[in-house]
């Protein structure tokens, strides 16, 4: 098996601001906010968030909050959850959360919760339990749960839950190890894991590690590496994950680096970008792989973050 | 990027000159978009340039919301007649097609269209179309089948119609688990419903393990089928109702009780008698699912020295869940002390009034009823002896009998079983024997796993006997599946050995409580050490049985010492049930953090706790951080009033220790036991007197 090429994706991470023109990053401009935690987070795995400059990082989220309270995946672009909870865990990882005026973005996200306890993804409506998560996470960071009603939310995520054990986008929608993760994370984060037949689950979720070691989303598809995230953070926050097989999962991982240039692709020799390049160092530090420090698999921020958010000596709160 | 091939990197920053045009194309279109919204433009020259942009990129979601911004500038504009409208409603459908042509899983496209059609002014007749279209380009398209649901939905599809829909996705290729998940959730809705030609279970469920029979048995390997051929067997053998599987104290028991201060939590002759200076013993009732609903109106208790209305139920559950499978309430002691050695009757009738419901929403409907006796007894409890519990194999010896153990013979299903009369309908029993023939047949993993969950809920449905209650036949096939299982499918080689020790430890209760196979088995022995505080106490030792797992807690709920240690276990949830447990040994077991041991908390009579020899500190993930009540959520949690903690030391530790009331505790041989931390548990265990074998004074 070979090591984490973890100076490689260092450099990769680090690179990726450097090109900028390329037809992909141009496409992906929209949702640079995703970028930027994805390779910030992946960088305070690896112990190197020194690499880059905090200030600069720090003024740009910044300037992509609208006046909503929201932030926008780039300056200029319509404010959405999704890049909302980006903006606060780049902050948080950079403990700069008191930059925030934090009953503006909370309000904005609560503002986001319909009668039945679902969330809207904007204004424009969608309603998918990803905003569920987000919104639970959010505000949890930011010490604003009470802003919303917990039950209801809790009760409209519980009514997205499949026969299989596992959860959908929307009442009725198949089973999904990302939206797995988007649920199980928000029941973890508000105490309510008892909605969730762990065994059934546990079992659904050990079944997507198929032969190579990688995991799968659903049954009968490829494995991918950001799998690793969604099914082990899963099977963690349901203490099932040793269910299936660590240390193959381990080799899929680094199998699928590019080790010249770094970075980690969805399958060995494929195409390496900063989302897979998260998604297997998350991965890998989930498996207790050396040299990376230790992720919360509800919160997907450094453990030493979220305790830095949550236990706190009597005498500083 | 998904399944594209990696290249070899280009030389510094040169793209090809087609790549740079491209790319220069779509920055253009992006900037000029963005400039026209927030500039509120919305002219048909800015609307074709978002149009372009979206065929290209349609993941650029601004522009989708752009163009809603364009529709309801134009619904609200003065101008506005229904050809207008029409026209541009189906050009924002138009649109939406040519971008989901582009990418059929961007969720802002698919999002546009259900926005544009819940104005309730297009046609729906070119929908369903679309999407066979997009289901034949990808059957397990999940935004397809999601928007499809919402097309059934608006249409007022029959459910029926639906179900067809999925007969004939899967018939095209069966593996398709979307379709099967289509089917499982249309299916079960129309159960529940007993919609038409659905009423009868029996002949729905009969036609629907034949057809999933031959997804399966055409190829094992494939997964589509499995889920829906278990939640099959799970709606045949499923109860519709929670039920009452044990209590204590026990049917017809007659509990003894002492008052005696100085005998906090004695524990002496084995089944019947309970101390304590409390003055509140424990009664608790044990069902077979978790149920919410356990009061003083669905309970009902006779007893001379509390007001039924004045009894407060507790769900035993480690979350704020308002549902759980143990409940207990404190009941006092008799006061009349001159009347020590009289027996006064406790009687209890459970569900004769609505209240216990199931998690699954069924009502609990086997209304039962028990009794038993408690008095006061003064004068026999002992003087105390050394406090120390010593987990050394001599010290225990003397096998209970059979007649020690009777008291707990009654308690369970034989009783409770007759009241309940759980009938297992013919169909149920003969489904799951043919199914156990038919997959006797099939050597694969899914086959063995299939054949042992029917086996394990054939004895399920035979212990409703009455007459076999204690008998379970099929164990022995079961275990042997289990361990071929563990070789056959070595990477979850660990979810087959937790399935087994389940299935170990009820074999090992199981066979203690009768008559046959006893002899071989040393689980129940008495604790002799002379003078000791814990003399003649009877334990439960399920050392060295190669555990993963505990459960059947409903044959534990008497057991007050408890000895686990070299097991493999990492959890005890569930143990919480067990509330007259006052030593515990799970020494040498793969315990990972103190989290874990959360259920613990719940413990009120534990005194002696050894969780010496495990792992606990030694990972930096806990598994376990988030399974109980979470503490990482709203509140900041504030740990230790004094200095001694610093940053670096784990709060969750201390937290831990904090509820718990041990006087003995074995904390060696983890990663976290170092002097600091040994000083700082003293002080949150105020009561403790032995810290790894030693005084703490």
């Amino acid at each position: 098996m070979g090591e984490l090429a973890a100076e490689k994706h260092v450099q990769y991470i680090i690179s990726i601001e450097k090109k900028k023109d390329s037809f992909e990053a141009v496409a992906m401009e929209h949702l640079r906010m995703n970028g930027a935690y994805w390779g910030l987070t992946t960088l305070d795995l690896l112990g190197k968030l020194g690499a880059v400059d905090q200030d600069e990082v720090v003024s740009w989220v910044m300037q992509c909050q609208h006046e909503s309270g929201g932030f926008a995946g780039n300056i200029g672009h319509d404010p959405h959850m999704l890049y909302t909870l980006s903006a606060v865990q780049v902050l948080a990882l950079l403990d700069k959360l008191d930059v925030l005026d934090i009953d503006k973005l909370s309000n904005y996200v609560a503002g986001l919760q319909n009668e039945d306890g679902s969330f809207a993804g904007d204004i424009w409506g969608e309603i998918d339990t990803r905003f569920s998560y987000i919104a639970i996470s959010c505000l949890a960071l930011l010490h604003r749960l009470y802003k919303i009603n917990v039950e209801k939310a809790v009760e409209y995520i519980v009514s997205c839950k499949n026969l299989d054990g596992g959860f959908g986008c929307t009442p009725g929608g198949e089973s999904h190890a990302g939206q797995i993760f988007c649920c199980v994370g928000a029941l973890a984060i508000t105490g309510s894991l008892h909605h969730i037949d762990k065994d059934l689950l546990g079992w659904w979720l050990c079944e997507r590690q198929v032969k190579s070691g990688g995991l799968n989303g659903r049954p009968e598809k490829l494995p991918d590496v950001c799998y690793s995230w969604w099914v082990l953070s899963s099977l963690i926050m349901i203490d099932r994950v040793h269910w299936i097989d660590k240390d193959k999962l381990a080799k899929f991982i680094l199998d699928c680096q590019d080790k010249e240039n770094g970075g980690i692709s969805d399958r060995p020799d494929d195409a390496v970008d900063v989302f897979h390049t998260y998604f297997g160092v998350a991965g890998l530090s989930l498996l207790e792989y050396p040299g990376i420090k230790a992720i919360d698999p509800a919160y997907a921020l450094p453990v030493d973050v979220v305790n830095k958010i949550f236990l706190r000596k009597k005498d500083s709160v | 990027m998904h399944g594209r091939p990696r290249k070899p990197l280009n030389p510094e920053g040169i793209e090809d000159k087609h790549s740079i045009q491209k790319s220069n194309e779509l920055r253009d279109l992006q900037s000029q978009l963005l400039r026209n919204h927030h500039n509120k433009i919305y002219t048909t020259e800015a609307l074709k340039l978002s149009s372009k942009l979206l065929a290209i990129n349609p993941e650029f979601n601004t522009a989708w919301n752009y163009r809603k911004l364009f529709v309801q500038h134009n619904l609200n504009s003065s101008q506005a007649n229904q050809d207008l409208i029409k026209s541009i409603l189906d050009q924002e459908l138009e649109i939406v097609e040519i971008a989901l042509t582009r990418n059929c899983k961007s969720y802002g496209a698919w999002y546009h269209r259900k926005w544009i059609l819940n104005k309730g002014l297009s046609s729906l007749d070119h929908e369903f179309r679309l999407l066979d279209k997009f289901l034949k380009a990808d059957p397990r398209n999940f935004h397809a089948w999601n928007y499809r649901r919402f097309v059934a939905a608006l249409k007022n599809v029959p459910e029926e119609d639906e179900l067809k829909y999925t007969t004939e996705m899967i018939d095209l290729n069966f593996s398709n688990y979307s379709a099967w998940h289509n089917r499982c959730a249309i299916l079960s809705y129309l159960l529940v419903q007993k919609a038409q030609g659905f009423d009868s279970k029996e002949k729905v469920l009969g036609e629907e393990y034949e057809f999933v029979h031959n997804a399966i048995f055409t190829d094992p390997d494939d997964q589509s089928g499995w889920f829906y051929y278990f939640w099959l067997l799970d709606q045949t053998i499923t109860p519709d109702a929670p039920v009452l599987v044990s209590s204590w104290p026990v049917h017809s028991s007659d509990l003894i009780l002492s008052l005696d201060g100085r005998l906090d939590g004695c524990i002496l002759s084995p089944c019947t008698t309970y101390c304590t200076n409390k003055g509140y013993f424990p009664f608790i009732l044990y069902f077979s699912e978790n149920v919410e609903g356990v009061n003083s109106s669905s309970v009902n208790i006779k007893y001379m020295f509390m007001k039924n209305e004045d009894i407060s139920w507790e769900p035993l559950s480690t979350t704020n869940a308002r549902y759980a499978k143990a409940w207990v309430a404190y009941l006092k002691f008799p006061d009349e002390r001159n009347h020590s050695l009289k027996a006064y009757p406790v009687e209890v009738t459970v569900g004769h009034s609505q209240g216990i419901m199931s998690y699954s929403r069924s009502n609990y409907k086997f209304p039962s009823q028990f009794s038993f006796t408690v008095r006061i007894d003064e004068g026999d409890c002992k003087e105390v002896g050394r406090e120390e519990f010593v987990w050394l194999d001599d010290r225990f010896s003397d096998e209970a009998t059979l007649e020690d153990l009777n008291p707990m013979l009654s308690f369970d299903r034989l009783l409770i079983g007759q009241a309940n009369n759980t009938e297992t309908s013919d169909w149920q029993m003969e489904t799951i024997v043919s199914q156990i023939d038919l997959f006797r047949k099939l050597n694969d993993k899914i086959g063995k796993l299939a054949l042992a969950r029917l086996l394990i809920a054939h004895d399920a449905m035979m212990s409703y006997d009455s007459s076999s209650t204690h008998k379970k036949v099929n164990t022995e096939e079961v275990l042997k599946l289990f361990t071929n299982l563990m070789k056959l499918d070595p990477s979850r080689s660990r979810y087959y050995k937790d399935q087994h020790s389940l299935i170990a430890i009820e074999q090992a209760l199981l066979k203690l409580f009768s008559q046959r196979e006893y002899s071989d088995m040393k689980v129940c022995l008495y604790y002799r050490d002379s003078n000791a505080r814990y003399e003649d106490s009877l334990c439960v030792g399920l050392n060295n049985y190669s555990l993963s797992r505990i459960g059947s807690f409903e044959y534990l709920l008497w057991v007050r010492v408890l000895d686990l240690k070299y097991n493999e276990l990492q959890s005890i949830e569930g143990l919480e049930a067990l509330q007259l447990l006052s030593c515990l040994n799970l020494s040498h077991n793969k315990f990972r953090s103190l989290t874990a041991l959360e259920p613990l908390r719940l413990l009120r009579s534990l005194r002696v706790l050894d969780i010496s020899y495990n792992e606990i500190g030694l990972h930096s993930i806990d598994t376990s951080r988030y399974l109980y009540s979470s503490r990482l959520s709203d509140t900041i949690v504030t740990i230790c009033e004094n200095d001694v903690i610093e940053e670096t030391d784990c709060p969750e530790t201390v937290l831990f220790f904090k509820g718990l009331q041990l006087i003995q505790l074995d904390i060696e041989g983890n990663a976290f036991s170092n002097e600091k931390f040994r000083g700082l548990l003293v002080k949150s265990l105020p009561k403790l007197k032995l810290l790894d074998g030693e005084d703490v004074n």
